[in-house]
Protein backbone atom coordinates (compact mmCIF):
# COMPACT_ATOMS: atom_id res chain seq x y z
CA UNK A 1 0.00 0.00 0.00
CA UNK A 2 1.37 3.34 -1.21
CA UNK A 3 1.60 6.36 1.07
CA UNK A 4 -0.07 9.98 -0.52
CA UNK A 5 3.68 11.30 -0.80
CA UNK A 6 4.19 7.83 -2.86
CA UNK A 7 1.57 8.41 -4.63
CA UNK A 8 2.10 11.83 -5.17
CA UNK A 9 5.75 10.93 -6.69
CA UNK A 10 4.23 8.29 -8.84
CA UNK A 11 2.17 11.28 -10.60
CA UNK A 12 5.47 13.65 -10.85
CA UNK A 13 6.77 10.96 -13.13
CA UNK A 14 4.22 10.14 -14.78
CA UNK A 15 4.10 13.73 -16.01
CA UNK A 16 5.93 14.61 -18.90
CA UNK A 17 8.66 17.17 -19.29
CA UNK A 18 7.80 20.81 -20.28
CA UNK A 19 3.94 20.18 -19.28
CA UNK A 20 2.18 22.81 -18.18
CA UNK A 21 0.16 21.71 -15.12
CA UNK A 22 -2.27 22.74 -12.68
CA UNK A 23 -2.08 20.96 -9.15
CA UNK A 24 -5.84 20.61 -7.67
CA UNK A 25 -6.50 22.00 -3.74
CA UNK A 26 -5.35 19.64 -1.34
CA UNK A 27 -3.06 16.13 -1.42
CA UNK A 28 -2.42 17.20 -5.49
CA UNK A 29 -0.39 20.00 -4.27
CA UNK A 30 2.01 17.29 -2.79
CA UNK A 31 3.48 16.51 -6.10
CA UNK A 32 4.84 19.54 -6.38
CA UNK A 33 7.66 18.19 -4.04
CA UNK A 34 8.27 15.82 -6.27
CA UNK A 35 9.09 17.44 -9.69
CA UNK A 36 12.65 18.41 -10.37
CA UNK A 37 13.71 21.80 -12.05
CA UNK A 38 15.54 19.55 -14.53
CA UNK A 39 11.64 17.76 -15.71
CA UNK A 40 11.03 22.01 -16.81
CA UNK A 41 7.58 21.53 -15.58
CA UNK A 42 5.52 24.68 -15.11
CA UNK A 43 2.81 25.13 -12.53
CA UNK A 44 -0.36 26.98 -14.03
CA UNK A 45 -2.81 28.11 -10.61
CA UNK A 46 -5.95 29.39 -12.50
CA UNK A 47 -6.13 32.35 -9.56
CA UNK A 48 -3.96 33.95 -12.60
CA UNK A 49 -0.47 32.56 -12.87
CA UNK A 50 1.94 30.79 -14.55
CA UNK A 51 5.20 29.83 -12.78
CA UNK A 52 4.49 29.13 -9.74
CA UNK A 53 6.91 28.29 -7.30
CA UNK A 54 6.94 26.76 -3.41
CA UNK A 55 5.01 28.29 -0.39
CA UNK A 56 5.99 30.90 1.05
CA UNK A 57 8.23 31.06 4.02
CA UNK A 58 6.42 31.98 7.35
CA UNK A 59 6.39 35.42 7.75
CA UNK A 60 7.47 36.44 3.95
CA UNK A 61 3.80 35.92 2.84
CA UNK A 62 3.20 38.10 0.44
CA UNK A 63 -0.86 38.16 0.01
CA UNK A 64 -0.84 39.47 -3.44
CA UNK A 65 0.51 36.07 -4.33
CA UNK A 66 -1.49 33.20 -3.47
CA UNK A 67 -2.66 29.62 -4.96
CA UNK A 68 -5.94 28.51 -5.45
CA UNK A 69 -5.97 27.34 -1.73
CA UNK A 70 -5.34 30.80 -0.75
CA UNK A 71 -2.06 30.19 0.16
CA UNK A 72 0.89 32.69 0.10
CA UNK A 73 3.32 31.02 -2.54
CA UNK A 74 6.30 32.15 -4.60
CA UNK A 75 6.95 33.17 -8.13
CA UNK A 76 9.55 31.42 -10.23
CA UNK A 77 12.15 33.07 -12.84
CA UNK A 78 10.09 33.38 -15.89
CA UNK A 79 6.72 33.24 -14.20
CA UNK A 80 3.57 35.45 -15.90
CA UNK A 81 0.70 36.91 -14.20
CA UNK A 82 -2.96 36.89 -16.09
CA UNK A 83 -6.78 37.17 -15.57
CA UNK A 84 -9.31 35.27 -14.91
CA UNK A 85 -10.43 34.89 -18.77
CA UNK A 86 -7.36 34.14 -19.51
CA UNK A 87 -6.03 32.13 -17.18
CA UNK A 88 -9.59 29.22 -18.18
CA UNK A 89 -9.22 30.06 -21.48
CA UNK A 90 -5.05 27.84 -21.05
CA UNK A 91 -7.56 24.96 -19.71
CA UNK A 92 -11.04 24.97 -22.04
CA UNK A 93 -8.64 25.94 -24.82
CA UNK A 94 -6.40 23.06 -24.38
CA UNK A 95 -3.09 24.45 -23.77
CA UNK A 96 -3.28 22.90 -20.17
CA UNK A 97 -0.65 19.45 -20.73
CA UNK A 98 -2.36 17.68 -16.88
CA UNK A 99 -4.31 18.60 -14.09
CA UNK A 100 -3.76 16.23 -11.07
CA UNK A 101 -7.28 16.66 -8.93
CA UNK A 102 -8.63 15.03 -5.94
CA UNK A 103 -12.23 12.82 -6.20
CA UNK A 104 -14.60 11.55 -4.26
CA UNK A 105 -15.10 8.95 -6.85
CA UNK A 106 -14.05 8.21 -10.78
CA UNK A 107 -16.17 6.36 -12.79
CA UNK A 108 -14.41 2.92 -15.02
CA UNK A 109 -14.98 5.30 -18.51
CA UNK A 110 -13.51 8.31 -16.66
CA UNK A 111 -16.65 10.58 -14.94
CA UNK A 112 -15.50 12.49 -12.00
CA UNK A 113 -17.56 13.58 -8.85
CA UNK A 114 -15.28 15.70 -7.14
CA UNK A 115 -17.08 19.10 -5.92
CA UNK A 116 -20.27 17.54 -3.53
CA UNK A 117 -21.23 14.73 -1.83
CA UNK A 118 -25.15 16.20 -2.13
CA UNK A 119 -25.35 15.89 1.34
CA UNK A 120 -28.21 18.25 2.20
CA UNK A 121 -26.65 20.16 4.93
CA UNK A 122 -23.43 20.72 2.91
CA UNK A 123 -22.79 24.54 0.95
CA UNK A 124 -22.07 23.29 -2.84
CA UNK A 125 -18.78 25.04 -3.65
CA UNK A 126 -16.96 23.87 -7.84
CA UNK A 127 -14.19 26.20 -7.78
CA UNK A 128 -12.17 25.73 -10.99
CA UNK A 129 -13.20 21.75 -10.87
CA UNK A 130 -15.36 21.54 -13.67
CA UNK A 131 -13.15 23.87 -15.95
CA UNK A 132 -10.08 21.99 -15.01
CA UNK A 133 -11.56 18.57 -15.91
CA UNK A 134 -12.74 19.00 -19.26
CA UNK A 135 -10.19 21.28 -20.36
CA UNK A 136 -6.89 19.86 -19.43
CA UNK A 137 -5.43 17.16 -22.22
CA UNK A 138 -4.78 14.76 -19.60
CA UNK A 139 -7.08 14.50 -15.96
CA UNK A 140 -5.07 12.57 -13.36
CA UNK A 141 -7.10 11.45 -10.13
CA UNK A 142 -4.51 10.84 -6.95
CA UNK A 143 -7.10 9.43 -4.02
CA UNK A 144 -7.52 6.43 -1.80
CA UNK A 145 -9.03 3.67 -3.43
CA UNK A 146 -11.62 3.31 -0.88
CA UNK A 147 -13.73 5.45 1.22
CA UNK A 148 -13.74 5.58 5.34
CA UNK A 149 -16.61 3.21 5.21
CA UNK A 150 -14.84 0.74 3.15
CA UNK A 151 -17.23 1.72 -0.34
CA UNK A 152 -15.41 1.45 -3.27
CA UNK A 153 -14.20 5.10 -5.06
CA UNK A 154 -13.67 3.53 -8.47
CA UNK A 155 -16.89 2.54 -9.57
CA UNK A 156 -19.10 1.34 -12.87
CA UNK A 157 -21.19 4.77 -12.44
CA UNK A 158 -21.00 7.68 -9.93
CA UNK A 159 -23.83 8.30 -7.49
CA UNK A 160 -22.22 11.32 -5.69
CA UNK A 161 -23.23 14.70 -8.21
CA UNK A 162 -20.73 14.97 -11.58
CA UNK A 163 -17.75 17.01 -12.43
CA UNK A 164 -17.48 16.53 -15.60
CA UNK A 165 -17.77 13.23 -18.17
CA UNK A 166 -15.16 11.06 -19.33
CA UNK A 167 -12.83 13.45 -18.78
CA UNK A 168 -10.26 11.47 -15.64
CA UNK A 169 -7.80 9.38 -18.09
CA UNK A 170 -5.11 8.18 -15.21
CA UNK A 171 -6.12 7.45 -11.32
CA UNK A 172 -3.43 6.98 -8.61
CA UNK A 173 -4.20 5.17 -5.25
CA UNK A 174 -2.93 3.87 -2.41
CA UNK A 175 -3.51 0.34 -3.69
CA UNK A 176 -3.36 0.28 -7.56
CA UNK A 177 -2.67 2.45 -10.36
CA UNK A 178 -5.33 2.65 -13.38
CA UNK A 179 -5.77 3.80 -16.86
CA UNK A 180 -9.86 4.50 -17.29
CA UNK A 181 -11.89 5.77 -20.31
CA UNK A 182 -13.91 4.28 -23.16
CA UNK A 183 -12.66 0.63 -22.79
CA UNK A 184 -13.22 0.41 -18.80
CA UNK A 185 -10.63 1.05 -16.03
CA UNK A 186 -7.13 -1.13 -16.87
CA UNK A 187 -5.07 -2.14 -13.85
CA UNK A 188 -1.55 -0.90 -14.73
CA UNK A 189 0.38 -1.70 -11.30
CA UNK A 190 -1.07 -2.63 -7.25
CA UNK A 191 0.55 -2.22 -4.02
CA UNK A 192 0.06 -4.59 -1.68
CA UNK A 193 -2.24 -6.50 -3.16
CA UNK A 194 -3.08 -8.82 -6.19
CA UNK A 195 -5.55 -8.39 -9.13
CA UNK A 196 -8.38 -10.93 -8.47
CA UNK A 197 -8.58 -10.00 -4.79
CA UNK A 198 -8.66 -6.03 -5.64
CA UNK A 199 -10.89 -6.89 -8.89
CA UNK A 200 -13.34 -8.73 -6.35
CA UNK A 201 -13.39 -6.04 -3.45
CA UNK A 202 -13.91 -3.15 -6.27
CA UNK A 203 -16.76 -5.40 -8.04
CA UNK A 204 -15.37 -4.58 -11.42
CA UNK A 205 -13.81 -6.73 -14.24
CA UNK A 206 -10.01 -5.26 -14.31
CA UNK B 1 -16.38 59.35 -20.61
CA UNK B 2 -12.89 59.94 -19.52
CA UNK B 3 -12.06 58.58 -15.53
CA UNK B 4 -13.42 60.70 -12.30
CA UNK B 5 -10.59 60.77 -9.75
CA UNK B 6 -12.43 61.27 -6.89
CA UNK B 7 -10.80 62.15 -3.27
CA UNK B 8 -12.94 59.56 -0.83
CA UNK B 9 -14.20 55.74 -1.56
CA UNK B 10 -17.94 57.05 -0.16
CA UNK B 11 -17.72 59.36 -2.86
CA UNK B 12 -16.92 56.96 -5.42
CA UNK B 13 -19.98 54.98 -4.07
CA UNK B 14 -22.44 57.23 -3.61
CA UNK B 15 -24.98 56.51 -6.19
CA UNK B 16 -24.97 52.87 -5.82
CA UNK B 17 -29.10 52.16 -5.99
CA UNK B 18 -30.96 49.39 -4.46
CA UNK B 19 -31.14 46.07 -5.88
CA UNK B 20 -27.95 46.52 -7.73
CA UNK B 21 -26.04 43.70 -9.16
CA UNK B 22 -21.66 44.77 -8.21
CA UNK B 23 -18.98 43.05 -9.59
CA UNK B 24 -16.57 42.89 -6.46
CA UNK B 25 -12.98 41.95 -7.80
CA UNK B 26 -10.60 39.70 -5.58
CA UNK B 27 -9.51 36.48 -4.72
CA UNK B 28 -10.43 35.79 -1.13
CA UNK B 29 -8.50 38.70 -0.07
CA UNK B 30 -5.66 39.21 -2.97
CA UNK B 31 -7.24 41.87 -4.88
CA UNK B 32 -10.39 42.88 -2.37
CA UNK B 33 -11.34 46.26 -3.01
CA UNK B 34 -12.05 46.60 0.91
CA UNK B 35 -12.11 50.32 1.39
CA UNK B 36 -15.05 50.44 -1.52
CA UNK B 37 -16.72 47.69 0.09
CA UNK B 38 -16.52 49.20 3.86
CA UNK B 39 -17.48 52.44 1.62
CA UNK B 40 -20.66 50.53 0.39
CA UNK B 41 -21.34 49.25 3.62
CA UNK B 42 -21.81 52.72 5.17
CA UNK B 43 -23.69 54.38 2.16
CA UNK B 44 -26.68 51.34 2.72
CA UNK B 45 -27.52 50.32 -0.36
CA UNK B 46 -29.46 46.71 0.25
CA UNK B 47 -30.97 44.14 -1.70
CA UNK B 48 -28.02 43.76 -3.82
CA UNK B 49 -26.84 40.35 -5.64
CA UNK B 50 -23.10 40.22 -5.18
CA UNK B 51 -20.63 38.62 -8.04
CA UNK B 52 -17.38 37.60 -6.82
CA UNK B 53 -15.28 34.47 -6.77
CA UNK B 54 -16.15 33.87 -3.26
CA UNK B 55 -18.64 34.37 -0.88
CA UNK B 56 -16.36 36.66 1.87
CA UNK B 57 -13.80 35.23 4.25
CA UNK B 58 -13.48 36.13 7.82
CA UNK B 59 -15.76 39.16 9.02
CA UNK B 60 -14.02 42.47 6.99
CA UNK B 61 -14.73 43.28 3.42
CA UNK B 62 -17.50 41.14 1.41
CA UNK B 63 -17.97 39.42 4.56
CA UNK B 64 -18.92 42.56 6.99
CA UNK B 65 -21.60 43.01 3.94
CA UNK B 66 -23.22 40.36 4.29
CA UNK B 67 -23.24 40.46 8.13
CA UNK B 68 -24.52 43.51 7.44
CA UNK B 69 -27.69 41.88 5.45
CA UNK B 70 -27.29 43.98 2.55
CA UNK B 71 -27.15 41.25 -0.24
CA UNK B 72 -29.89 39.27 -1.57
CA UNK B 73 -27.90 37.09 -3.49
CA UNK B 74 -24.40 36.25 -4.00
CA UNK B 75 -23.59 34.89 -7.83
CA UNK B 76 -19.88 32.82 -7.20
CA UNK B 77 -18.21 29.61 -7.46
CA UNK B 78 -16.51 29.03 -4.26
CA UNK B 79 -18.79 30.08 -1.07
CA UNK B 80 -17.81 27.32 1.58
CA UNK B 81 -14.16 28.27 2.73
CA UNK B 82 -12.81 27.62 6.35
CA UNK B 83 -13.43 31.15 7.04
CA UNK B 84 -16.70 31.85 5.37
CA UNK B 85 -18.61 31.48 8.22
CA UNK B 86 -20.93 34.45 7.89
CA UNK B 87 -22.35 33.29 3.92
CA UNK B 88 -22.50 29.52 5.56
CA UNK B 89 -24.99 30.79 8.21
CA UNK B 90 -26.95 33.20 5.94
CA UNK B 91 -27.27 30.31 3.88
CA UNK B 92 -28.10 27.24 6.26
CA UNK B 93 -30.78 30.15 7.54
CA UNK B 94 -32.43 30.28 4.23
CA UNK B 95 -31.47 34.12 4.23
CA UNK B 96 -29.39 34.12 1.23
CA UNK B 97 -29.65 32.98 -2.09
CA UNK B 98 -26.90 31.40 -4.36
CA UNK B 99 -26.23 30.76 -8.12
CA UNK B 100 -23.19 28.83 -8.28
CA UNK B 101 -21.73 29.15 -11.45
CA UNK B 102 -18.53 27.27 -12.42
CA UNK B 103 -15.00 29.75 -11.60
CA UNK B 104 -14.05 30.07 -15.75
CA UNK B 105 -17.94 30.44 -16.52
CA UNK B 106 -18.35 33.07 -13.88
CA UNK B 107 -14.96 35.10 -15.88
CA UNK B 108 -16.17 34.14 -19.39
CA UNK B 109 -20.07 35.11 -19.04
CA UNK B 110 -18.23 38.81 -17.53
CA UNK B 111 -15.97 38.24 -20.87
CA UNK B 112 -18.62 38.00 -22.91
CA UNK B 113 -20.66 40.48 -21.22
CA UNK B 114 -17.97 43.05 -21.64
CA UNK B 115 -17.68 42.04 -24.99
CA UNK B 116 -21.08 42.69 -26.66
CA UNK B 117 -21.25 38.77 -26.84
CA UNK B 118 -25.09 38.02 -26.84
CA UNK B 119 -24.31 33.99 -25.28
CA UNK B 120 -21.90 31.53 -25.64
CA UNK B 121 -21.38 27.44 -25.76
CA UNK B 122 -19.17 26.39 -23.32
CA UNK B 123 -18.01 22.63 -22.62
CA UNK B 124 -17.68 23.29 -18.38
CA UNK B 125 -20.70 21.63 -16.68
CA UNK B 126 -21.75 19.12 -19.27
CA UNK B 127 -23.58 16.12 -17.74
CA UNK B 128 -23.69 17.85 -14.74
CA UNK B 129 -25.69 19.69 -11.86
CA UNK B 130 -24.90 23.05 -12.53
CA UNK B 131 -25.80 22.30 -16.29
CA UNK B 132 -29.12 21.29 -15.62
CA UNK B 133 -31.84 22.64 -17.72
CA UNK B 134 -29.74 24.71 -19.81
CA UNK B 135 -29.72 24.28 -23.87
CA UNK B 136 -26.81 22.50 -25.43
CA UNK B 137 -25.95 21.83 -28.38
CA UNK B 138 -23.52 19.42 -30.30
CA UNK B 139 -20.52 21.24 -32.49
CA UNK B 140 -18.14 19.07 -34.46
CA UNK B 141 -18.82 16.07 -32.51
CA UNK B 142 -18.36 17.60 -28.71
CA UNK B 143 -21.54 18.79 -26.20
CA UNK B 144 -21.56 22.88 -24.93
CA UNK B 145 -23.64 24.70 -22.84
CA UNK B 146 -25.02 27.61 -23.80
CA UNK B 147 -24.15 30.14 -20.89
CA UNK B 148 -25.31 33.86 -20.63
CA UNK B 149 -23.22 37.16 -20.08
CA UNK B 150 -22.88 38.07 -16.72
CA UNK B 151 -23.16 42.17 -16.53
CA UNK B 152 -23.18 44.68 -13.29
CA UNK B 153 -24.42 47.84 -12.56
CA UNK B 154 -21.29 48.29 -10.48
CA UNK B 155 -17.75 46.67 -10.68
CA UNK B 156 -15.83 47.26 -7.47
CA UNK B 157 -11.95 46.37 -8.27
CA UNK B 158 -8.87 46.60 -6.63
CA UNK B 159 -5.71 47.52 -8.41
CA UNK B 160 -2.34 48.11 -7.75
CA UNK B 161 -1.83 51.79 -9.88
CA UNK B 162 -3.85 53.78 -11.87
CA UNK B 163 -2.19 56.88 -14.04
CA UNK B 164 -4.23 60.05 -14.47
CA UNK B 165 -5.54 59.16 -17.34
CA UNK B 166 -7.19 56.24 -15.81
CA UNK B 167 -5.35 53.27 -17.25
CA UNK B 168 -4.73 50.23 -14.44
CA UNK B 169 -2.06 47.56 -13.60
CA UNK B 170 -2.01 45.44 -10.77
CA UNK B 171 -0.41 43.14 -8.86
CA UNK B 172 0.56 39.72 -9.03
CA UNK B 173 -2.33 37.19 -8.56
CA UNK B 174 -4.60 39.79 -6.95
CA UNK B 175 -4.89 40.92 -10.99
CA UNK B 176 -7.35 37.79 -10.65
CA UNK B 177 -10.52 39.25 -11.91
CA UNK B 178 -10.00 42.93 -11.80
CA UNK B 179 -9.70 43.66 -15.76
CA UNK B 180 -12.50 41.63 -16.44
CA UNK B 181 -15.06 43.44 -14.15
CA UNK B 182 -13.54 46.10 -15.08
CA UNK B 183 -15.00 45.45 -18.69
CA UNK B 184 -18.35 44.70 -17.59
CA UNK B 185 -20.37 46.67 -15.33
CA UNK B 186 -22.18 49.99 -16.41
CA UNK B 187 -20.13 51.61 -13.49
CA UNK B 188 -16.47 50.68 -12.66
CA UNK B 189 -14.78 52.34 -9.18
CA UNK B 190 -11.40 50.98 -9.15
CA UNK B 191 -9.30 51.19 -5.79
CA UNK B 192 -5.80 51.58 -6.41
CA UNK B 193 -2.66 51.91 -3.86
CA UNK B 194 -0.86 54.52 -5.95
CA UNK B 195 -1.57 57.39 -8.19
CA UNK B 196 0.93 58.53 -11.33
CA UNK B 197 0.66 61.31 -13.49
CA UNK B 198 0.14 60.49 -17.06
CA UNK B 199 3.47 58.57 -18.70
CA UNK B 200 3.96 57.12 -15.35
CA UNK B 201 2.69 53.62 -16.95
CA UNK B 202 4.36 52.41 -19.65
CA UNK B 203 1.47 51.86 -22.24
CA UNK B 204 2.92 48.14 -23.48
CA UNK B 205 2.60 47.85 -19.66
CA UNK B 206 -1.34 48.94 -19.38
CA UNK B 207 -3.52 45.96 -18.39
CA UNK B 208 -6.76 47.74 -18.23
CA UNK B 209 -6.90 50.71 -20.36
CA UNK B 210 -8.85 53.69 -18.97
CA UNK B 211 -11.69 53.37 -21.75
CA UNK B 212 -13.34 50.76 -19.36
CA UNK B 213 -12.65 52.91 -16.03
CA UNK B 214 -15.24 55.22 -14.85
CA UNK B 215 -14.17 56.26 -11.31
CA UNK B 216 -10.20 56.29 -9.44
CA UNK B 217 -9.97 56.18 -5.50
CA UNK B 218 -6.63 56.47 -3.63
CA UNK B 219 -6.82 53.85 -0.77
Amino acid sequence: MRTTDQIAAAVAADIPPGSFVNLGIGQPTMVADHLTTESGVVLHTENGMLGMGPAAEPGHEDWDLTNAGKQAVTELPGAAYFHHADSFAMMRGGHLDVCVLGAFQVSVTGDLANWHTGAPDAIPAVGGAMDLAIGAKQVFVMMTLFAKDGSPKLVEACTYPLTGLACVTRLYTDLATFEVGPDGARLLTTYGVDAAELAERLGLEL
Amino acid sequence: MRTAFLDTPDEAVADVADGSTVLIGGFGLAGMPIALIDALIRQGAGDLTIVNNNAGNGDTGLAALLAKGRVRKVICSFPRQHDSWVFDDLYRRGAIELELVPQGNLAERMRAAGAGIGAFFCPTGVGTPLAEGKETREIDGRTYVLEYPLRGDVALIGALRADRAGNLVYRKTARNFGPVMATAAATVVAEVRELVDVGGIDPEAVVTPSIFVDRVVLA
